[in-house]
């Protein structure tokens, strides 16, 4: 248990007395006092998702605007193409994009969501990682682009085939957007900025509201009787049978986008014989990668038994165990399959779907598949 | 006449005789969460007091669950094996873990009875 002292060096969302009195379980959880389930527990906040529609609260993570000096978009747009492998330049007005900003190693410093807005470039980056990013785009930016953290908006998910009609109520426009389209609209009369994203593998939105308001929406949004509220451990056991990466965990400064087979992430543009090739940090690695192969790849696993495989267990080739191959970098029980999932890192020889593995849990080799990601079908509204 | 007691890790323990019934605590269930699986000792096994003995597992994390006395395990609760979730229906009931046949009476000395585990708890 935490010392009370550094409990209330926790920060708090906009949203933490609201988590409260619905009865959240409250964690720590990068640095912020973080409602891990509320009384309806995890299993039944995971399928409530996916049947209806769930609300979670991620007003920890960072939400950043990048203006141009010049007033040109497409400035700003060039400057952010020197940090992410991404084309930002194509990006359409109203559209969003998943990036990564990498480092000199060609690993990945963060994974972030960037819209273009018109007049200025949105971004949305991972709690933990807000304070650096911020120092990396200012350090590497400033002489092109005016940086703000827009540490005065809370940023809320809904999620789940009942996500639209629910918004619908509140914002006419939300109906007719369709994923990863992305911009300022009002919502219950407030100044918000809507996408049709998230991390759910569902349809759904995630809306940017001023912390102010943040509660009056959350409130409203709730008053559906689709709509329950979510707390991270479902948010976690949905985004892993969605397949979708933990930033620290399925990546982080030691793996490139290729190695966490995330290149549909990288547009031609920026690879190699592409208009913009390169220009990046760690372009050499990662496009040697794109060109020639990463020697491992990250994969999904799906185990034969019932025993969850988590985070940290070791991966063999054979049931006689030997040298590990890999490891696993989240695993867990997926509510929506019935059944453990995972995902990890193994040598690329080992990477096909329906190779036989073996993951290390308490001492025994169990036997694991190598399978397609996402393990449940998204339901993205394309 | 069965007496119940309790350790300070959450486990119960229904004694008869030189027997021992254990499961985890109706308080220990609220604290975990949905239980999605357990793992069983072997039936014939001799645990050590304070031996990791089982494994439950909620969707978000493992916890052991620990040999409250010496002994040898006589049987498992197949039932429970089946349907992990009734940890979360019926702690103290239908989803009793495993039975020990007691070594040392004496153990039993430092466990605490309801009243003590309530207060361990409060």
């Amino acid at each position: 248990m935490l010392a009370r002292d550094d409990q209330d060096s926790l920060k708090k969302t906009p949203l933490h007395g609201l988590h409260v009195s619905l009865g959240g379980k409250m964690v720590p959880f990068a640095g912020y006092d973080m409602p891990v389930q509320y009384p309806a527990g995890v299993l039944k906040e995971h399928l409530h998702t996916r049947k209806l529609a769930g609300l979670f609260d991620v007003s920890h993570m960072g939400q950043l605007a990048l203006r141009p000096k010049s007033g040109k978009l497409e400035d700003a747009a060039r400057a952010l193409e020197r940090l992410v492998p991404q084309d930002i330049v194509a990006i359409a007005p109203g559209r969003q994009r998943y990036a990564q900003f990498t480092n000199a190693d060609g690993g990945i410093l963060d994974d972030l969501m960037v819209a273009n807005f018109g007049d200025h470039l949105f971004l949305v980056v991972n709690a933990a990682c807000k304070d650096a990013d911020e120092a990396h785009l200012r350090a590497n930016l400033s002489g092109d682009c005016i940086i703000d953290q827009l540490a005065d908006r809370a940023l809320i998910a809904l999620q789940g085939p009942k996500a639209e009609s629910v918004l619908a109520k509140l914002c006419a426009e939300a109906p007719a957007m369709k994923f990863m389209d992305a911009g300022p609209h009002k919502v219950a009369g407030l100044d918000c900025f809507v996408s049709r994203s998230g991390y759910t593998g569902e349809d759904g939105f995630e809306i940017s509201v001023p912390a102010a308001d943040a509660e009056r929406l959350a409130k409203t949004l709730l008053e559906s009787p689709d709509v329950m509220p979510i707390g991270l451990g479902a948010r976690d056991s949905l985004r892993l049978e969605a397949g979708l990466c933990l930033y620290g965990h399925d990546i982080d400064t030691a793996t490139t986008p290729v190695e966490a087979a995330l290149e549909w992430s990288v547009q031609k543009s920026r690879r190699s014989g592409g208009a913009r090739t390169g220009g990046f940090p760690g372009a050499d690695k990662i496009l040697a990668h794109f060109d020639n192969g990463a020697s491992r790849r990250r994969v999904g696993l799906l185990a034969q038994g019932r025993a969850p495989v988590r985070e940290g267990a070791l991966l063999f080739a054979d049931s006689a165990g030997g040298e590990p191959i890999g490891k696993v970098t989240s695993g867990g029980f997926g509510p929506s399959l019935n059944a453990p999932v995972a995902m990890g890192y193994v040598p690329v020889s080992r990477s096909a779907l329906g190779t036989n593995l073996f993951a290390e849990v308490r001492g025994q080799l169990l036997p694991l598949t190598v399978a397609a990601m996402p393990f449940v079908k998204n339901t993205y509204k394309r | 006449m069965t007496t119940t007691l309790y350790t300070s890790d959450h486990e119960w323990l229904a004694i008869d005789g030189d027997v021992a019934t254990v499961g985890i605590t109706d308080y220990a269930q609220s604290q975990l969460g949905d239980v999605v699986f357990v793992e069983l000792p072997k039936v014939g096994r001799t645990l050590k007091k304070t031996e990791a003995a089982a494994v439950v597992e909620s969707v978000k994390a493992a916890s052991d669950v620990y040999a409250p006395v010496t002994g040898e395990v006589l049987e498992t609760n197949a039932e429970l094996a089946a349907e992990p979730a009734l940890v979360n229906s019926d702690a103290q009931g239908k989803a009793w873990f495993f039975k020990i046949k007691i070594a040392d009476k004496s153990e039993l000395g430092g466990l605490m009875d309801e009243a003590a585990y309530k207060a361990h708890t409060a």
